[in-house]
């Protein structure tokens, strides 16, 4: 074995100390010692997945069993971790964004008390040490603990500020919406290993290849099980119906936001799925209908983002949507894509998100953009580096967004037109919303208060160095995966990858490609002119019509509000007020009442005399005399 | 003689013992009338044993220690009362010592 794959224990393990060592002496460090230990964990674990990526690429791979989780009669379970191609690339994606955000993190949420800085960086590196074991597990036990691992910390630190009642609600409403994806998730596992008698990934597959179709796994099982599989991830990575969730989750701080809600967590779904591609890839219904609900979810989050104010929530809905993409591409068949979506989308999203945060810390804790603009004068490193990131996400040459989303697109294109047509508009819809809130945030005039224009600054370099840093990665991370149309032989990620998720060779023709990489660019150059020319000068006004139904997030709350929320409480009101008080309450406070008067009655027996007691006595063993005489017969 | 005269007489004996229990007031009076029970089963126990060692021999059977079973019981019964008496005695001389009386309608204290 490779001596780095022996250090991969510790690779979750230290963040896990760093947890351990925040958490429990909140109340003793100093603010710059919780910092230190928070992002050394954490740079610790980067180091060694550098090593650990270093084998792999070298063409290392291992599974390496620690102990025994499980072990029962007929289900063995261990507790193991699996270094391959996909999940050494996870691990630089969260290690490496999330060690710039621990350090964006110390200068951003430098105003807390140090106890609570202390809470929030203990947060962070559970996160951090769930994350890292969701993808280094090889079975889907040790992947659900991080599963729900990450599922706890987004809950922690979305309702980090628990004392604001609104935060608690949305850390709730997360929370709960996770757990409906993750029961699926969980009867899936059951289905796996009741009917493989396994867990393991590698003994799963190997099963399923080897009994498809036969009684032992029918196609009914295959289509269950790759379904709930499936819910389990839209309930994590926020595609319809569950994610409601995602934009509301934006009431955390805002690197969090950047580090679970845009960059790692969300794309857990998007992990799983692909490292399970061998079972979706027999079964086509699933897969159709994911990429439908991948595309249908990019398209609705995409429409509701044009009409948002708040700069996060914009960014919220661009994440839903870009998630939407990627799933796209799994129901397309192109795992490779997706990841490599995830890839680019954790870099430039995680860097929208520090910008956004960068100028919420200048504006002094204002979010409207509607009271922003005219930014780009005194927040020069943030607006630029925010420009990159929106011309990435938008999708132009050479930064990373245009390869990534055009290798979705161009299998789109060869798995359904129609999907291509709408994926296409979307992208287009993407790149205006983007640049309408960069012009909304940066050019124009001023529209806020003259005391947060006197507040305005550029942040400290301890937040605007991770945001360069970012940017640089959002330019080049597209340049593993160009594709052999532009320069021959420069897929690095293909090769990387189609060992572990399988590749999928497209003959197209290299017109075609130059063509749909053309349409792509001009419809996006197109998009961020018009969005130029309507949102350069901009002042409120009413929205009308659809966009007031966008403004309205389609009015997705209000139906779940009416089908789901209202029905259950009054449920639980019908419960709380009838069936509680009249049934429940009723019976046991009768049978205390029969007791206690029953009691009341035969007190009077207790007289005290003695003789008394002694009557009774010979009474009842007369009557039990009797008794026992007369039943003998 | 027959068993039944036996039986009627402990009978009889028994029930003046319970209702001497029921009725009087007294404790020693009640004493003795304990001790009258404890003696019309004792006064049965030798009936009994008597008979049945009569019948065995009557029907050529075989018993290992003839009419004695019954009788070892009555001395057990007679090495209890006995101790039961001395501890019974000595309570009733400490009632008496505390509150000048053994008439147990005074020892209503357990109501409370």
């Amino acid at each position: 074995m490779q001596s780095s794959f022996q250090l991969a224990f510790l690779i979750p393990l230290l963040p896990l100390i760093g947890f351990l060592i925040n958490g429990l002496g909140r109340n003793w460090h100093s603010k710059q010692w919780s910092g230190l230990i928070g992002s050394g964990a954490v740079l610790g674990s980067f180091v060694i997945s550098l090593l650990v990526f270093q084998s792999v690429e070298a063409g290392q791979d291992a599974v390496i069993a620690y102990f025994d989780f499980i072990h029962v009669e007929g289900l063995h379970i261990p507790f193991a971790f699996q270094l391959d191609a996909l999940s050494s690339l996870f691990l630089l994606i969260i290690t490496g964004i999330g060690l710039l955000i621990h350090i964006y993190s110390i200068a951003y949420m430098r105003e807390e008390s140090s106890s609570s800085f202390a809470r929030y960086f203990s947060y962070l590196n559970l996160f951090v040490f769930s994350m890292l074991l969701l993808v280094l597990g090889s079975n889907y036990v040790v992947m659900f603990i991080g599963w729900e691992g990450v599922g706890l910390c987004s809950y922690l630190l979305i309702g980090f500020w628990f004392k604001n009642q609104e935060y608690t609600k949305a850390a709730n409403k997360a929370f709960i919406m996770n757990r409906i994806g993750d029961l699926a998730f969980l009867l899936a596992i059951f289905w796996l290993v009741i009917k493989t008698g396994s867990a393991s990934f590698s003994e799963v597959f190997d099963f399923i290849l080897a009994n498809e179709g036969t009684a032992k796994f029918t196609a009914t099982d295959l289509t269950v099980v790759t379904l709930l599989l499936f819910i389990g991830a839209t309930g994590k990575s926020a595609q319809l119906p569950l994610y409601t969730w995602l934009p509301d989750a934006m009431a955390g701080p805002t690197p969090v936001s950047a580090l679970i809600h845009a960059a790692t967590m969300v794309t857990a779904g998007i992990y799983m799925i692909a490292r399970s591609h061998v079972i979706y890839s027999m079964a086509p219904f699933t897969m159709s209908l994911i990429s439908w609900i991948g595309l249908a979810t990019a398209f609705l989050a995409a429409t509701i983002a044009l009409q948002q104010f708040d700069i996060k929530k914009v960014l919220a809905y661009s994440t839903v949507s870009q998630l939407g993409f990627m799933f796209l591409a799994l129901g397309s068949g192109a795992y490779i894509a997706a990841v490599f979506h995830v890839f680019t989308h954790a870099f430039f999203k995680a860097l929208l998100f520090l910008g956004s945060g960068s100028v919420i810390h200048a504006m002094g804790g204002e979010q409207d953009i509607r009271k922003m603009g005219g930014l780009s004068g005194k927040l020069k490193i943030t607006y630029l580096t925010f420009m990159i990131g929106c011309l990435a996400i938008a999708g132009l040459p050479p930064l990373s967004g245009f390869f990534s989303k055009d290798a979705i697109l161009l299998n789109a294109f060869l798995h359904h037109p129609l999907q291509y047509g709408l994926a296409l508009f979307t992208a287009f819809l993407t790149a205006f919303y983007m640049f309408r809130l960069l012009f909304l945030t940066f050019h124009g005039s001023f529209r806020g208060t003259a005391a947060q224009q006197a507040h305005l600054h550029e942040s400290p370099a301890l937040m605007t160095v991770p945001l360069i840093l970012l940017a640089l990665f959002s330019i080049v991370s597209g340049w593993i995966g160009i594709p052999s149309v532009l320069a021959h032989d420069a897929d690095w990620l293909s090769n990387f990858l189609s060992p572990v998720v399988g590749s999928v060779v497209h003959e197209v023709s290299h017109s075609t490609e130059w063509i749909l990489m053309a349409l792509s660019v001009g419809g996006v150059l197109l998009t961020i002119g018009f969005a130029w020319y309507k949102f350069r000068n901009y002042s409120a006004t009413e929205s009308k019509g659809v966009f007031r139904f966008f403004e309205q997030k389609w009015y997705v709350d209000q139906l779940y509000d009416k089908v789901v929320v209202k029905p259950i409480a009054y449920l639980g009101k019908l419960f709380n007020e009838w069936v509680e008080p009249h049934l429940i309450d009723a019976f046991v406070n009768r049978t205390g009442k029969t007791v206690q008067l029953a009691g009341k009655q035969i007190r009077f027996l207790q007289s005290g005399k003695i003789g008394t007691y002694v009557l009774f006595m010979v009474l009842a063993m007369v009557t039990v005399l009797l008794i026992q005489f007369f039943i003998r017969k | 003689m027959p068993i039944n005269y036996y039986l009627f007489l402990a009978i009889a004996l028994f029930s003046i013992g319970v209702v001497g229990v029921l009725t009087r007031r007294n404790a020693i009076i009640i004493f003795m009338c304990i001790e009258l029970m404890l003696n019309a089963v004792n006064l049965l126990l030798v009936a009994f044993s008597k008979m049945h060692y009569h019948q065995a021999a009557a029907a050529a059977i075989p018993v290992a220690n003839p009419g004695i079973d019954g009788q070892l019981f009555v001395f057990f019964i007679m090495v209890v009362a006995a101790a039961e008496v001395s501890v019974g005695l000595a309570i009733i001389v400490m009632l008496y010592r505390n509150i000048h009386s053994v008439d147990i309608n005074f020892l209503n204290r357990l109501k409370h």
